[in-house]
């Protein structure tokens, strides 16, 4: 399992999550955990995702996901679970 | 499962309260280099330098743009360079020529800056120590990258008063001759007293001799991270501001220790320690000062800043030790002048004098760092300055250190322009009377004793 956390934060417009997750399936990732909500018309998600039999390289996901985000009009950040995990747990 | 809160918080930490990581430095023993003809001692150090930290940058950012986190330096640090030039360097132009080596290899292999060209000095000087300290202007001016430091003391041996002597004259030398440089030499000079071995943070990074082979040592930061804490805290009691700073170190060293066992574990070399430290930079919002502000004060240096840094400093450490396996360095808040907007503007206000700041240097990490004193400053009265610091360190058996920058040319009110992680600095006033008969004796000042505590 190598589990990666993807965050989407943007204003609020139609198709957020189909582009993401098609992207997503695209390239093999598996969506494991998603939590979403909408705070004053500002759209918050958060994916847990597994990139163990992603058909790229971590690197390049992270760019086009970004790139993909741009096209969108949100922020798509593509972070490895680890930093949260050493954060917020002991 | 981590959840959408905890993620949420780690991102506005790095996104909007400047949470990053301050520096991975790749400490490098040059032992192995030296050799009794200097070229040869060049090429050596060059090609171990470029054969050890090629991928030291490129992996910096590897693991930046794995977890989304800034990684802001990616620097290297040597062993004294004193010790490897001792059987090479017969003249001051000597030592030159490897300074001219270092800033050569930093600039290859992409750090921005390298330290270790350094003397350690506290009990006496050997001729390639003296050699090596009276190169240091030249050196300076030849080089960019190329970081300084002298410990002239520790509470073992006491303070080389000669080696204290001789830094007054080297600081100001060093200001002279690189006063129409963009960017004042002193910046790149520390003298030391009680100086770590494994210290990641410039100028004062060296690699000392008692450290292995290689080491990887990662500086942590996050002086917005716990000044947006602390507003959430406002008029509550010291317990709950103690805990909240505790906490937030934690979750801050957290990161650090991450980054640092990331990238020993890539670089395939052994992780030496995290420095706990808060260090600021002149971006808005990155300031120690203004913790000390949110703590209660009008401005850093009002009364009460010792104590409210004392209380930072040690919450500070008592949450980041748990946070990581190995915790060393400088570790504590720091307190430069010129990278802290918050501190600037305390000076602006006459807020903070160099006696405060003194004062403050008791109870945190380093000392008085990154002050721009007028140029007609005596060197007598540097090096009484000097003194003066190392006394707090040697007594108190901590790290104290001086980063003096006397502004040649410069008055009281005007300020030296530096830009970037090293900020503007405003001339502060220095006490006008004399200490050049305490400064001319000979000798060393012998060892304080460690029992009668008071």
């Amino acid at each position: 399992m190598n589990k990666t956390i993807i965050t989407v934060v943007g204003k609020d417009t139609v198709g957020i999550i189909a582009k993401t997750c098609t992207y997503l399936a695209d390239n093999n990732i598996n969506i494991l955990d998603i939590s979403q909500t909408i705070v004053n018309d500002y759209f918050n998600m958060m994916m847990i995702v597994d990139m163990s039999k992603a058909s790229k390289k971590f690197g390049v996901i992270s760019d086009e996901l970004e790139e993909l985000g741009k096209s969108i009009g949100v922020i798509i950040k593509c972070q490895q679970e680890e930093i949260f995990d050493s954060m917020h747990r002991i | 499962m981590i959840n959408m809160f905890e993620v949420k918080e780690t991102n506005e930490m790095i996104e909007k309260e400047n949470l990053d990581v301050r520096t991975i430095t790749l400490g490098i023993s040059l032992l192995d280099c030296i050799d009794s003809d200097v070229d040869r001692l060049c090429d050596n150090i060059f090609k171990k330098i470029l054969r050890v930290a090629k991928d030291l940058v490129k992996t910096g950012e590897e693991i930046s743009h794995d977890y989304g986190i800034p990684i802001v330096n990616k620097r290297i640090s040597v062993t004294p360079i004193a010790l490897i030039g001792a059987s090479a360097c017969k003249t001051v132009d000597d030592y030159v020529k490897i300074a001219i080596t270092l800033d050569k290899a930093a600039k290859e292999v992409g750090v921005n800056l390298l330290g270790g060209y350094s003397a350690l000095v506290s009990k006496g000087m050997t001729p390639s120590d003296e050699l090596l300290i009276r190169s240091i202007p030249k050196a300076l001016n030849s080089t960019e990258r190329v970081c300084s430091s002298v410990n002239v003391g520790s509470t073992k041996t006491g303070i080389d008063m000669d080696a204290v002597r001789l830094m007054g004259s080297i600081i100001k030398e060093t200001a002279e001759v690189t006063k129409d440089n963009d960017f004042p030499g002193c910046a790149k000079l520390v003298v030391f007293c009680n100086a770590p071995d494994d210290n990641p943070f410039m100028a004062g990074a060296f690699h000392g001799v008692t450290e292995s082979d290689l080491i990887i040592n990662v500086g942590v930061s996050g002086p917005g991270v716990v000044k947006k804490a602390l507003e959430k805290v406002r008029g509550e009691s010291f317990e709950v501001l103690c805990e909240t700073i505790k906490k937030t170190a934690f979750k801050v060293t957290r990161v650090g220790q991450l980054v640092a066992r990331e990238a020993s574990r890539r670089l395939n070399v052994p992780f030496g320690i995290v420095d706990l430290s808060l260090a600021p930079t002149p971006a808005v919002g990155d300031s120690v000062a203004d913790i000390l502000c949110e703590i209660g004060l009008e401005y850093a240096g009002a009364p009460g800043t010792t104590a409210a840094l004392a209380l930072l400093n040690d919450q500070v450490k008592k949450g980041g030790v748990m946070a990581s396996s190995y915790v060393g360095g400088l570790s504590g808040a720091f307190i430069p002048v010129s990278e802290d907007q918050g501190m600037i503007n305390a000076v602006n206000a006459n807020a903070l004098t160099l006696e405060k700041l003194e004062a403050m240097t008791c109870v945190c990490s380093v000392g008085l760092d990154m002050i721009a004193i007028p140029g007609d400053t005596k060197d007598t009265t540097i090096a009484g300055i000097i003194a003066d610091e190392m006394a707090i360190g040697m007594v108190n058996q901590k790290t104290t250190a001086v980063r003096l920058m006397p502004a040649i040319g410069k008055k009281v009110g005007d300020i030296i322009k530096m830009g970037g992680l090293f900020g503007d600095a405003p001339v502060m006033p220095v006490n006008p009377y004399s200490c050049d008969a305490f400064i001319s004796r000979k000798g060393r000042i012998p060892a304080p004793i460690h029992s009668f505590k008071n």
